[in-house]
């Protein structure tokens, strides 16, 4: 098996929270909390869960947009997260991002040209201004832009254009690894399908490897190969697309699929309503941190943290019931088709 | 009578650019306890035409023209009193942030009493306790501590919770959801659209729910409005409208959206795209308004703008070209 392009172990990000009359530290935002896994070339795993479970502070520490309490994070085989900042340099153009709000994240006073040139000029990509020029307008190209339209500034472009212009920035670095964090979520529903096909058609053309956060479960199951849950700061299942959404072995992937809204009127499915509200990461609960919520939990679930384990070749989860006979686990049978809809 | 009758209602808005015509002639009509949803992206006229209702469009630069006949009595024509007076009452309506909707430095205890004192005269203790029973109502637990509490210290789940009783506290007939789901998280849509489907049982209240989300249409409608560039293109039954929509719009929104479930099937489809974007509702639009995005448009479309028209009992749409069932005579 070759190296995949980036692995992630037991990696660790804790907030310190300041407070009182001192400012002193007063407890830790337990954001994420020992994540692993890997991505091979020219795969998509995408990083699903709700706001706050930490997905988007994992595509940051990634990308080391701050320092990490813990573990470690491997590009190709290089260890990055230690690297002092100089030959860090080369290391960044290999890994690049596109969020969530296309207004916000285009410099307002910079045409379009000169957001794509420069990533372009920061890493020397080109040898003179005219394979800049011409780099440019294939990038354009790429992302079904016209070509005339670099001239222009950002506030000229739609969202979804705009979000095209952000996604031709990511490729002007020729990167291995693009990490789309929310990407498509604030587009509206036409515009996304725009750009979930442009993405998909982009990493079969270049041979990207992708980390796709997101919380819409339809889009990602559309868009990857591989998907990993994450409940506060933890991955709780990792399978193959298929896998998971035929046969979730976590309860709370299971809760999430059957409350996702489905376009099927008077579908027959089976409904889990989780209760109460995802707790706080800065005090999470003992044991398995969804007990609280968990339909199935029995004691030692609020005693013993389970781990991530096999259940089978290649799908993992970390829940106690895997450990009890097949009659007493409602996860054993294909329950993704009942709780997603009949057909 | 319908209790809700919306005549060619057409709010623009004046700018310094020209007259944007934010909703264009609407009309439509909605039944006592019955759910309808209007459905269309991000500038289609759908929250407009919600606030219009309860004329919570600021005049100038706003205006509100047609009718808008609630009960029979056009609330258009009501004195500024007179609105006051169904707002919260007969007419109430739930926001998208229930953060930024709710009063900060006040108790959601007091929150709740508040449309309760003011339109029910009741004594403040009076309310404090109906405030209880509604967040009892809503399912909020330790209701009697949480009157006290303030919106910070809830989450937004039952931050929307305290919305939906305030919005029910006075029994309105009608109630108005605009987005009510969308800053929440799948777990927690599922809880209050859950609770909106028991509450529209056990209170019995009209709701008409405005959302981009088809997949929440599906669940809690039973009648879909499809808004696009301010106009109405299609309104049917819900199930008629998901098995055959007649608008190339809808069928493009149907089609666009990934569905879960769809790696099961076991063949991988493309998710289909609506080139272009919205038009500019700036300048006054001729013929069809989806006609520059529209696969099959003709001359005719960009010329003549089609009338709403019944395709199938109950199903209109409008589009020179959607397949028309032959109608009993």
């Amino acid at each position: 098996m070759s190296t995949p392009i980036l692995e992630v172990n037991d990696l660790k990000k804790h907030f310190p929270i300041h407070g009182g009359f001192f400012g002193g530290r007063t407890g830790y935002v337990y954001a994420v909390d020992g994540v692993s896994f890997s991505i091979a070339k020219g795969e998509t795993l995408s990083l699903v869960g709700e706001s706050g479970c930490g997905k988007s502070t994992v595509g940051k520490a990634i990308l080391r947009l701050f320092p990490i309490t813990g573990g470690s994070v491997n590009l190709d085989g290089t260890r990055i997260d230690d690297m002092p900042s100089g030959t860090l340099r080369p290391m960044r153009r290999r890994m690049q991002v596109v969020f969530q709000d296309p207004f916000s994240s285009l410099n307002p006073r910079m045409r379009v040209r000169d957001i794509l040139a420069e990533p372009i000029r920061n890493f020397g990509l080109a040898k003179d201004a005219a394979d800049i020029e011409k780099r440019v307008g294939d990038l354009m190209d790429r992302v079904r832009l016209p070509r005339d339209a670099v001239g222009r500034w950002p506030h000229e472009f739609s969202g979804g254009q705009r979000q095209r212009i952000c996604i031709a920035r990511a490729l002007a670095a020729d990167p291995d690894l693009i990490i789309c964090d929310e990407a498509v979520s604030a587009l509206d529903v036409s515009v996304k399908a725009q750009i979930v096909n442009l993405l998909q058609d982009l990493q079969k053309e270049l041979g990207l490897a992708m980390l796709f956060i997101s919380h819409d479960l339809a889009i990602v199951e559309h868009m990857t190969h591989r998907v990993a849950v994450m409940y506060l700061g933890k991955i709780v299942e990792v399978a193959p697309k298929r896998q998971l959404f035929a046969a979730p072995k976590h309860p709370y992937t299971e809760a999430l699929l059957s409350a996702v809204p489905v376009p099927e009127p008077g579908a027959q499915r089976e409904r889990i309503i989780l209760t109460g509200d995802v707790p706080s990461p800065i005090n999470p609960p003992k044991g398995c941190r969804f007990h609280t919520r968990c339909p199935y939990a029995f004691d030692r679930c609020s005693k013993e943290e389970p781990e991530l384990r096999p259940t089978e070749e290649g799908h993992f989860a970390a829940c106690h019931l895997h450990d009890r006979p097949a009659s007493e686990n409602p996860l054993a049978g294909a329950r993704g088709a009942a709780v997603i809809a009949h057909h | 009578m319908a209790l809700l009758e919306v005549d060619n209602l057409q709010t623009h808005f004046r700018s310094r650019d020209g007259i944007n015509r934010a909703v264009d002639g609407v009309s439509f009509h909605v039944e006592a306890r019955e759910t309808v949803a209007i459905v269309g992206e991000s500038g289609c006229g759908k929250s407009v035409t919600a606030m219009s209702i309860l004329r919570l469009i600021p005049e100038p630069p706003g205006k509100i023209a047609g009718a808008i006949r609630f009960n029979g009595r056009d609330l258009l024509k009501c004195s500024d009193r007179e609105m006051r007076d169904i707002r919260g009452n007969e007419i109430s309506m739930i926001f998208q942030e229930p953060m930024t909707s709710l009063n900060p430095v006040l108790t959601v205890g007091r929150q709740i009493g508040e449309t309760l004192r003011l339109h029910q005269g009741l004594s403040a203790q009076a309310a404090e306790n109906r405030a209880v029973d509604m967040l009892n109502l809503v399912g909020i637990p330790e209701a009697r501590r949480r009157v006290r509490e303030y919106p910070h210290q809830l989450s937004g789940g039952m931050r929307q919770r305290v919305m939906i009783a305030i919005a029910l506290a006075c029994n309105p007939k009608l109630l108005i959801a605009d987005e009510p789901t969308t800053a929440l998280d799948v777990t927690i849509q599922a809880q209050i659209l859950d609770l909106m489907r028991d509450l529209k049982r056990t209170v019995g209240a009209a709701i008409v729910i405005i959302t981009h989300d088809l997949g929440v249409v599906a669940e809690v409608a039973e009648r879909v409005i499809v808004m696009y560039a301010g106009r109405k293109v299609e309104e049917a039954e819900v199930g008629r409208l998901f098995r055959n929509p007649r608008h190339p719009y809808t069928q493009g929104l149907l089609g666009s959206m990934p569905k879960l479930g769809s790696s099961l099937t076991g063949v991988e489809t493309r998710l289909q795209e609506i080139p272009g974007v919205v038009p500019s509702l700036k300048r006054k639009l001729e013929g069809c308004v989806f006609a520059s995005r529209c696969a099959h448009a003709t001359d005719l479309c960009t010329k003549v703008a089609p009338a709403l028209e019944e395709k199938a009992p109950g199903h209109i749409a409008a589009c020179h070209y959607a397949l028309k069932d032959a109608l009993a005579a």
